[in-house]
């Protein structure tokens, strides 16, 4: 604890100094500054080197009235990552040196009392060793210990208490009793003269040992997040007036080019430009397949190049990345707490005076019922309880696994917005899935095509693609896509209207051209009579018919249809196995819907839903007192996401700007949700394991610490045995949250 | 032994007027940017007035390498942040509406409280 020397750095960055004598005038200025220390400009890089306990605002200010600009420069995650590590390292090494130091006098005198001698105090030879022994532990808890008390009593000052106010307490008392057994005897009764100076050495000594273990095993906590930040390369090769130099990432720009070798990480978000390879993005994605990259094509920052060599320009560099984003929603949610860690939160703010008001009580009831010695059993049971008790524990239940749950679902594709999400997504009892782009490619092709008059296959798409081309529907794009890939050239439209809900007309070529579904077709009367078993057909193969009218004449009917992802079937049987409700939602005709929904095994579905009333479904059904998960897009389900118990936004590869949903899922497949539900579900389990137990502890652990056993079974507890209890209790919390890391979400 | 009780229970009494009972002087309103020191198990200072309708910045220092006070979350505001050792973090708020914002570290032993003044209240 350095309270005297605040060594805080920070980086400024300087614009407009274009001199070397500016340098004097901007050190000068912020060595004005109250509280900063030093000042050391360098002017190569125009950045100021500031040491001091300052505000920032008065640094950028001190730099302004002198004509310059000044603003931070972020440290990088990895840097911040590395001096946490640094720092945490420190911490470990000084807690372990004054452990060994507390336990080097603690061990040999707890062996003393158990095989050798008795700690009591009668002759004078005695009193002289056990003065000797006090004075060596005062120095215990002078090197060892002394944060314990230095953090009691300042937080006694603040009107607070805390874990040190009790440790401070329990050991405090053990060591003044002793001492004043050893220097005025005749005080305490001949039979309760006894030291308890091991007491205080071992307490102190092992609950150091506890605080440094759980620092290792908070470090494995927070691997996932690590393991994120370490995805960033450090160097970029970027092309430079014709020239390929190595840069630090920090100074890629916008549009800069960059060429990237197969093997390498990509360092910045960018589209290629040139060349074609295939690239790893599981790491991001969980995705494990690599996807094929050439010209045009989005690639992105962390993700590792596989075959060929690209240049690709940039075009999201620094915090912008979708890597760098992705770690910034991790972190965040990693410190966010669910509503089920508030009543530990509660019971944490009253617990210490609660445990120092029990202590008192226990201490009075020994002195007025006890035995004798009663004042020694007064001393040895408020200190037990004062040592025992562990609000750490409870405190760090919740928290300790929402980071490794959260972090292990990043590593499975699946970002958790917040702590908050992730209890509902435990939850979850209905899952409505979009059927466009959740459950299927979202990307229709034309399958099939039907003629019913005289016209040729070719002209048939060539008319229905020109006509479709000024639609905006999807369907309409995939006609326009089959066209285009055949090659053939579209017309001009004219008179081209879009009727809601049913299709388009207009005119290509000379021909009035009617396009859309069968009520349409009713409404125009077209007769369809003949060819309606046809377009049933279609539809129930999962297809999407729709109706070509050229002139007033039934053309052909061209079906479209979207394919199921690959794994939809399987992970929609993963929900249901885990008693899920799915439910499918689309604005396709029933026929289709009752096809892919009897494809991909889902039993309830609802056609033709308009997109604004796909909020009302899951209305409906959280009226029905379901927890709804929503799944779609995350553009025109929005308000159904947001009215969602948990909405879940589809991912496009990686692109995590999804703004409206609690939970996104980074690869296209349905597993995520799976995933996601199944890792929620493991959080909630250990975070109620977490509370359980340290509940538990503490509520069986205080009473049985006062002595409520002894008048049954004489047992009472030794303060050291309280001290390793109360120092493992923390690292219990936290080792069980790490054992979440082993956690298979794809088997369950 | 009388005595000895009456003792306890008056040490009870204090234990309970110190940590819950006191209300400590309301200190003067903030404005701009106001540090925060994290050392020793508390915030100092671990109450800060300001006037409602102000954005503010509160500038964490933390000077104390327990991993325990590394983050400071705002329960009510649904925020947490990490706090760097030795390393000033900045939270800015935009006009807050009046009422308490409790802080404090994941385990809460850090606590701390923003309080957010309305214009009648002095």
């Amino acid at each position: 604890m350095s309270s005297n020397s605040p060594n805080i750095e920070k980086t400024l960055l300087i614009d407009g100094a274009g001199c070397a004598s500016c340098v004097g005038k901007i050190e000068g200025a912020l060595l004005e500054v109250t509280g900063v220390q030093k000042a050391s400009m360098n002017f190569a890089q125009r950045t100021v080197l500031v040491t001091g306990d300052v505000v920032d605002h008065d640094l950028i200010r001190a730099v302004e009235n002198v004509g310059y600009q000044a603003s931070f420069v972020d440290q990088t995650d990895q840097d911040l990552l590395v001096e946490k590590e640094k720092s945490e390292a420190a911490y470990y090494h000084r807690l372990m040196r004054e452990m060994t130091i507390a336990l080097s006098l603690g061990v040999p005198l707890m062996i003393y009392g158990m095989f050798i001698g008795e700690m009591t105090v009668s002759t004078n030879m005695e009193r002289i060793a056990w003065a000797i022994v006090g004075l060596l532990t005062l120095g215990i808890m002078y090197f060892s210990g002394r944060h314990f008390y230095i953090g009691a009593w300042k937080s006694f000052q603040n009107h607070s208490a805390n874990m040190d106010t009790l440790i401070a307490l329990g050991t405090g008392t053990a060591w003044i009793y002793s001492m004043v057994v050893v220097f005025a005897p005749d005080a305490v009764p001949l039979m309760a003269r006894h030291v308890y100076f091991e007491a205080t050495a071992m307490i102190i000594g092992l609950i150091d040992l506890g605080l440094a273990l759980e620092i290792k095993a908070r470090g494995r906590t927070s691997e996932a997040i690590k393991r994120l930040i370490g995805l960033q390369p450090k160097n970029a090769r970027v092309i430079r007036d014709g020239e390929e130099i190595d840069i630090p990432i920090e100074d890629v720009v916008l549009d800069d080019q960059l060429r990237i070798r197969p093997g390498e990480k990509i360092p910045v978000d960018g589209i290629v430009i040139e060349g074609s390879t295939s690239v790893d993005e599981s790491m991001l994605t969980g995705e494990p397949m690599p996807v094929e990259k050439a010209a045009g094509d989005e690639v992105v920052a962390g993700t590792i190049n596989k075959s060929g060599t690209v240049i690709f320009k940039a075009t999201r560099v620094g915090k912008d990345t979708a890597l760098a984003q992705i770690i910034e929603m991790v972190k965040r949610a990693q410190n966010s707490k669910p509503s089920i860690g508030r009543l530990a939160d509660v019971i944490s703010g009253y617990f210490v005076p609660v445990v120092m008001i029990i202590a008192i009580l226990s201490a009075l009831a020994w002195l007025n019922f006890g035995p004798a010695p009663a004042v020694a059993f007064a001393i040895v049971s408020a200190t037990t309880v004062l040592i025992i008790a562990c609000p750490c524990a409870l405190g760090l239940a919740t928290p300790m696994s929402v980071m490794v749950g959260v972090g292990k679902a990043a590593e499975a594709g699946v970002l958790i917005r917040n702590g908050e999400a992730l209890q509902t997504a435990s939850k979850i009892s209905a899952m409505i899935l979009d059927k466009t782009g959740t459950i299927t490619e979202g990307s229709p092709q034309v399958t099939e095509i039907q003629l019913t008059g005289d016209h040729k296959e070719e002209d048939i798409l060539r008319l229905a693609a020109s006509l479709e081309s000024g639609s905006e529907h999807p369907l309409a794009l995939s006609i326009v896509e089959s066209a285009k890939a055949q090659g053939f050239t579209l017309s001009k439209v004219t008179n081209f209207n879009a009727i809601a809900g049913h299709g388009v007309e207009g005119e290509v070529d000379g021909s009035t051209l009617l396009f859309g579904n069968e009520k349409l077709m009713e409404e125009r009367s077209i007769s369809i009579n003949h060819h309606i078993a046809d377009a049933q057909r279609m539809a129930s193969e999962a297809q999407t018919p729709m109706y070509l009218a050229i002139n007033g004449q039934l053309a052909a009917i061209i079906a479209v249809s979207d394919p199921i992802k690959k794994d939809s079937v399987e992970a929609v049987k993963r929900l249901q196995a885990n008693g899920i409700r799915v439910v499918m939602l689309t604005g396709d005709n029933r026929a289709t819907a009752k096809a892919v929904a009897e494809k991909v095994g889902i039993t309830e579905f609802v056609a033709e839903v308009l997109p604004e009333d796909k909020s009302n479904k899951v209305e409906e059904l959280q009226a029905q007192g379901e927890i709804v998960g929503m799944t779609g897009d995350g553009i025109n389900d929005a308000p159904a996401l947001a009215q969602a118990n948990v909405g879940f936004a589809i991912g496009t590869g990686t692109d995590v700007a999804i703004e409206s949903a609690d939970i996104t899922l980074m690869r296209g497949s349905l597993h995520g949700l799976a995933d996601a539900i199944a890792i929620s579900k493991a959080t909630l389990r250990n975070i109620k394991q977490n509370l359980f137990g340290a509940f538990i502890y503490n509520v069986a652990g205080i009473p049985f610490a006062a002595g409520v056993l002894y008048p049954f079974f004489g047992l009472l507890l030794s303060p050291v045995i309280a001290g390793a209890a109360m120092a493992f209790s923390s690292l219990t919390v936290v080792s069980n949250a790490n054992r979440l890391r082993l956690f298979k979400a794809s088997e369950h | 032994m009388l005595i000895i009780n009456l003792l306890g229970f008056v040490l009870i009494g204090l234990i309970i007027w110190w940590f819950w009972l006191y209300k400590p002087d309301t200190t003067a309103v903030t404005k701009g940017t106001v540090p925060i020191t994290v050392e020793n198990g508390v915030y100092s200072p671990a109450q800060v007035h300001v006037q409602a309708g102000e954005p503010i910045i509160l500038s964490f220092v933390r000077k104390d390498s327990s991993p325990c006070s590394a983050i400071v979350q705002f329960d009510d505001l649904g925020l947490s942040e990490e706090l760097p050792l030795n390393k000033a973090r900045e939270i800015k708020f935009d006009a807050l509406t009046p009422g308490k914002y409790p802080f404090s570290c994941q385990m809460q032993m850090y606590r701390g409280e923003l309080i957010v003044e309305g214009p009648n209240n002095e």
